[in-house]
């Protein structure tokens, strides 16, 4: 295959993977408004039922679809049966039939997330084979762009079953189709050598680190972000299918303390040695090296808020927030705000376009 | 807050000092201080404060990262500049608030960290604590009744927790005390010690090093010796002498480039190599390849390839015939295709000063009949142009220090080679003729250069070695799981009550499938036996 084949084959894979995670995102909404509909019908059941019929002891599922089936027989019916198909002959009841729907869409997201992840990583290689001679798919931003959130889907993938993630798929689908329609329309670039100072081994260690972190760090954020929703709005029907706090604050937990390390890594070991190696000296005050700095100390300080009095819980959210928000200001804002910053693979190549076209047209 | 005051002030209070309440004496209120200080709320929001203050020295150019940028800035900007240069915001990271807000930091983390690792130290050699009395209040814990003695319970239990620390009960043994995870707080004590390894290095490193750079001139006639003079531009660190200025010199012999000709990055360069002869101290001449990514360390300095350009030999003879100016001349790149731009100053010409500058086309081609400039290789220069305006008059040299890449025309007039004002345009070999007899100019070859860095940090390697123990200890504090679980067993009834419990002190463990874990063992340790049997 030929280098130009690798690159149209690169992009119409992200093609691919972009329509996949968008159906993907489609079934999670499906399962969400199951869950939804449920979490309103749970709450008009309470406010039919009488005080005195919840009395017996059951767990809270059960209760959950005795109070759901007192909705069927009473007068809140005309909603459901508008997005539930009616019950079938056999006298399923509605909140079976939502719950079917919503596992049923919800393994389906999950299959379809998958088979995008698959795509999305097949770009990748194709990008980096399409260059010559062949490299690491990350030589400017739209590479970034397109491996950090291939990172986002791949963890959430990897970490749904353990950390039970489910719960996430609009959020992470929702996040992964913005960015990556943003880096195409908004990012690309050919496929082009790599510029020599990013020649190095080094850029494989130190930016696989800094991509892995980045997508740790924006599923964490997303489970801090639910974390300050649910505690916000501890009823809202829309918030069903988010776990309830303390799970949310230990999922955000055990996502951040996997990313600080891989984070601490890249830019506090594997980046000195690098910038050591390459502008000839480990800490610059570079913009950029700045900027982790800052993101790293906000992480620190996130680590330390959930071991705090009086920072548990919401303050400790918000400080990992906040953290995500200087991570992502460092990907994308420096580039643009910054003239100072070493890390300039993300100016334009302009003037090697330009005189392209002049060569082509001289030489003519 | 809790103390009950009444406001007729002290008298009911006889036996105390005569003071209100909340009031300190100095050694309670250092004591209140150090509390405050070394208390993990300061140490948060100093770190927060930390980030913060990191904040502007990222936005607004720094004087010891970009000086060039920050003059600019300062050009720019009249108004805020005195603002700013009062607050230190063009040195950041060496300004006093800068440093308060890092050392108070130090102070905090040193005052927080001795205290534990005394507490630590003794932790380490106490036993696990006893058994609580209800076990199955614990937030996880199971019971289950078996026919086993409970001493062969507990025997099968000691063996289930290998690698954990157990009690050695004299008393009440019908229960088994084990604790592991201890090497957490050892991991968080000791990432937090090397981040003061960490910050002494770089405070070690900045203070003793130093970063230069300078342009070298590719071939056997030029080259750099180790001394300051030498430099361009040298930044030392704030303790540095020049005594520790190591001993070396270098030539460049050759540099080479691979030009790209095809695909998108076609015009740029890639593949420098700089093949370089040194001497360190009174060694032998060896030779080196230095290219980018892959410096040269003589000592403990290390030497980087960090750019190149073109140098075209150009003279200038004056009105009398004698050579005013002769020699290649540094031109510094403009763009990525090496159009590069430089200056020729010939003040003891005579009738008059003579001054050029302009730019180089590497390989110069035409668009629309203005000269573009093609790609940076040079090749064999028979497509190179180099484009002077020239100066003829008082170049403004007895006002001061000039920069020898920009031309004073203040006080000169423009020449032109003909009515047209336009520029001189030549090839290389050519020599044009100025105006009313002043003289000539000529482009009589090209050079290369190299910029070159030059620098010293010591205690880099104490840096790494603190950067890399951190790492470890922070791995260690998060993922070492400090655990305690216990398991009793007694006669109940005739038969056997076990309790086994468990508790994660770091919270959010997962210590239900400990419990679960540890209670299908002991069980399935009987079955197994009962099998045997």
């Amino acid at each position: 295959m030929s280098d130009h084949t690798w690159g149209v084959l690169s992009n119409q894979a992200i093609t691919a993977a972009g329509v996949v995670y968008f159906l993907a995102l489609l079934c999670a909404l499906v399962e969400w408004s199951a869950w939804l509909s449920r979490a309103k019908a749970a709450v008009a059941a309470k406010e039919l039922v009488p005080a005195g019929r919840g009395h017996s002891v059951q767990t809270p599922r059960e209760s959950e679809r005795v109070e759901t089936n007192t909705v069927e027989s009473s007068a809140d019916g005309d909603r459901v049966d508008l997005d539930t198909p009616p019950p079938s002959g056999s006298g399923g009841s509605i909140s079976e039939v939502t719950e079917y729907r919503a596992a049923l869409f919800g393994r389906l997201s999950l299959m379809l997330t998958a088979i995008a992840v698959v795509c999305h990583l097949a770009a990748l290689i194709a990008r980096g084979m399409a260059a010559d001679p062949n490299r690491v798919p990350w030589g400017n931003m739209y590479e970034f762009t397109i491996s950090g959130s291939f990172v986002v889907a791949a963890a959430y993938v990897v970490l749904y079953r353990r950390l039970k993630l489910a719960w996430m798929a609009p959020w992470v689908l929702g996040f992964t189709v913005v960015v990556l329609m943003l880096a195409v329309v908004a990012l690309y670039e050919p496929v082009a050598p790599l510029t020599e100072a990013l020649n190095s081994y080094w850029l494989v260690i130190h930016v696989i680190a800094a991509i892995i972190a980045t997508g740790g760090f924006t599923l964490g954020g997303i489970a801090s972000l639910a974390y300050l929703l649910k505690n916000r709005f501890p009823d809202a029907a829309l918030l069903a299918r988010v776990p309830e706090l303390a799970a949310l604050d230990r999922v955000s937990y055990r996502i951040h303390a996997f990313a600080f390390p891989v984070w601490t890594f890249g830019v506090l070991i594997s980046g000195p040695i690098w910038a050591h190696e390459a502008w000839g000296s480990y800490w610059n005050w570079d913009p950029k090296e700045v900027w982790a700095f800052i993101t790293w100390v906000v992480y620190a300080g996130y680590l330390h808020a959930r071991a705090t009095a009086g920072w548990k819980g919401k303050k400790a959210a918000i400080v990992a927030l906040i953290g995500l928000a200087t991570l992502w200001f460092n990907f994308i804002g420096i580039n643009y705000f910054s003239s100072t910053s070493q890390h300039s693979y993300a100016a334009p190549a302009a003037p090697a376009v330009v005189e392209l076209t002049i060569s082509e047209g001289a030489s003519r | 807050m809790s103390t009950p005051t009444t406001d007729k002030g002290p008298s009911g209070q006889e036996k105390q000092d005569v003071r209100r309440p909340g009031e300190l004496n100095v050694r309670e209120l250092a004591r209140w201080g150090w509390r405050q200080l070394t208390s993990m709320r300061t140490a948060l929001i100093l770190l927060l404060l930390l980030a913060l203050a990191a904040v502007p020295g990222s936005l607004v150019p720094q004087d010891g990262v970009d000086s060039l940028k920050a003059d600019q800035w300062r050009a720019a900007h009249t108004t805020l500049t005195p603002i700013y240069e009062r607050l230190g915001l063009f040195n950041v990271y060496s300004a006093p608030w800068f440093a308060a807000i890092y050392l108070l930091l130090m102070v905090s983390l040193v005052g927080c960290i001795i205290p534990r690792c005394l507490v630590y130290a003794r932790a380490m050699r106490a036993q696990p604590p006893a058994t609580p009395a209800k076990l199955t209040r614990l937030p996880d814990s199971a019971t289950y009744v078996t026919d086993e003695e409970p001493e062969e319970v507990l025997a099968a239990a000691r063996k289930e927790l290998r690698g954990y620390r157990i009690r050695k009960d004299g008393g009440s043994d019908d229960s088994v005390s084990a604790e592991k995870g201890y090497l957490r707080e050892a991991g968080n004590l000791v990432f937090h010690m090397s981040l003061i390894i960490v910050l002494v290095a770089f405070a070690f490193g900045s203070l003793f090093g130093y970063k230069g750079g300078v342009i070298v001139l590719v071939g056997e006639e030029y080259g750099f010796a180790n001394e300051l003079s030498q430099y361009d531009d040298f930044k030392p660190g704030s303790l540095f002498t020049p005594e520790d200025l190591d001993d070396f010199s270098f030539k460049i012999d050759d540099f080479k480039a691979e030009w790209l000709t095809t695909g998108p990055g076609a015009g740029t360069a890639r593949g420098f190599e700089s093949n370089l002869r040194y001497t360190a101290g009174a060694s032998d001449e060896k030779k080196y390849d230095l290219k980018v990514n892959h410096p040269l360390t003589v000592g403990g300095t290390d030497i980087f390839l960090l750019a190149h350009g073109y140098a075209p030999v150009i003279t200038v003879r004056d009105g009398e015939g004698n050579v005013a100016y002769s020699g290649p001349t540094i031109f510094l790149p403009q763009s990525q295709n090496l159009l590069s731009f430089g200056v020729v100053k010939a003040p003891y010409a005579s009738p008059e000063q003579i001054g050029f500058q302009g730019l180089l086309y590497p390989f110069q081609g035409t668009v629309d009949g203005e000269p573009v400039n093609l790609m940076g290789d040079i090749g064999d220069g028979s497509n190179a142009m180099l484009s002077l305006q020239g100066f003829r008059g008082d170049l403004n040299l007895d006002a001061g220090p000039q920069s020898v890449y920009a031309l004073d025309t203040s006080k000169a007039h423009m020449m032109s080679p003909d009515e047209t004002g336009k520029a001189f345009n030549l090839r290389l070999g050519e020599t044009a003729e100025l105006p009313d007899g002043l003289g000539s100019v000529s482009f009589d070859d090209v050079q290369q250069w190299n910029r070159v860095q030059i620098s010293k940090s010591p205690g880099k390697e104490w840096a790494l070695l603190g950067v890399s123990l951190a790492l470890v200890g922070l791995l260690g504090s998060l993922f070492i799981r400090p655990r305690r679980v216990w398991v009793r067993a007694r006669r109940v009834d005739g038969r056997t009550l076990v309790e086994v419990a468990a508790l994660d002190r770091s919270g959010g463990g997962d210590t239900a499938s400990v419990v679960t874990g540890l209670v299908e063992n002991l069980r399935g340790a009987r079955t197994q036996e009962e099998k045997d049997v």
